[in-house]
């Protein structure tokens, strides 16, 4: 299972991001196999529809969990649309490694 | 009896349970706290965090214009009320239906909704954790009396669904281009 991760930076020392659709990356992380993937968010400075573009460009990418800070308005029926499950982090001060190290456990216990 | 309550739809659930004065002078902490309704918190967060319009956000939590104000208006006077009289705010209750079903969990802090309806949730999505808790939600009659009314043309009988927010007289009938009125069912 594929879950992508808001992040600010191209390495995964760097923060969650705390939006969706302006966030600088996505880092995505299957569960499966443990690859680990950075895109650049096309999307970043975008004024308008940044959060329905993300959306597109991520249900391309069959992720199935998104986590991030945030989530609009108009994000929100797409994803529930889409089944894509949102998980809502408040907490900035979490580095993208530490989420992963932490889904990571969670889900080679269920294996 | 009285009209129903239309449901009220809310995105973001409220992140805390409540809010508590400090520094209380009187005795104001026997005083009953003020409930904030689930739809007068989102209202409240609708007009003044995310700067929508009245309008806009009547179309985002699905009730019409006026029922919006009246509900934005319950909620700045409780507000208000429990500032000046130093009493403690509890968000809860109120008719309202999520988006989807909104979980909480305890061990990390997280928010995750459940975009699988028929499966239900054990466990948190990020750190496996089985310490969540379920937002609340009216589920009595979260769904059930989606208003059916009719918009009919008095002339000619033509008729058309009832879209909430639009009052009757602003719509034309297609044939005759009379304003149309409601029909109950």
């Amino acid at each position: 299972m594929k879950i992508a991760i808001t992040s600010q930076g191209n390495s995964l020392e760097s923060k969650l991001d705390q939006r969706f659709g302006h966030c600088q990356f996505f880092v995505t992380y299957d569960s499966d196999n443990g690859t680990i993937e950075i895109i650049p968010n096309p999307y970043h400075n975008v004024e308008e529809q940044a959060g329905a573009l993300a959306v597109k460009l991520l249900s391309s990418k069959n992720v199935a969990k998104i986590i991030s800070g945030e989530f609009g308005l108009k994000v929100k029926p797409m994803l529930d649309s889409l089944k894509i499950q949102m998980i809502i982090l408040k907490d900035d001060s979490k580095t993208v490694q530490t989420i992963i190290e932490m889904l990571n456990k969670t889900y080679s216990k269920e294996e | 009896m009285p009209r129903l309550k239309i449901p009220r739809k809310v995105n973001n659930p409220p992140k805390v349970k409540g809010f508590k004065p400090y520094g209380v002078i009187s005795e104001s902490e026997k005083l009953d706290p003020v409930i904030l309704n689930y739809e007068e918190y989102e209202a409240l967060k609708m007009c003044d965090y995310d700067m929508y319009n009245h309008h806009q956000a009547s179309i985002m939590m699905n009730v019409s214009r006026p029922t919006y104000t009246r509900i934005y208006a319950s909620a700045r006077m409780k507000i208000a009320k429990a500032f000046v009289e130093g009493r403690k705010i509890e968000i809860e209750g109120g008719k309202v239906y999520f988006d989807s079903n909104w979980f909480y969990c305890k061990s990390c802090g997280c928010h995750f909704n459940n975009p699988e309806i028929n499966t239900s949730v054990s466990a948190c999505p990020l750190c496996g954790s089985s310490e969540i808790e379920q937002h609340f939600e009216d589920t009595t009659t979260s769904q059930e009396n989606i208003n059916d009314d009719m918009c009919v043309c008095p002339k000619c009988g033509y008729t058309k669904k009832h879209m909430r927010g639009v009052p009757c007289r602003n719509e034309r009938c297609p044939s005759c281009n009379t304003p149309l009125v409601r029909q109950n069912p």
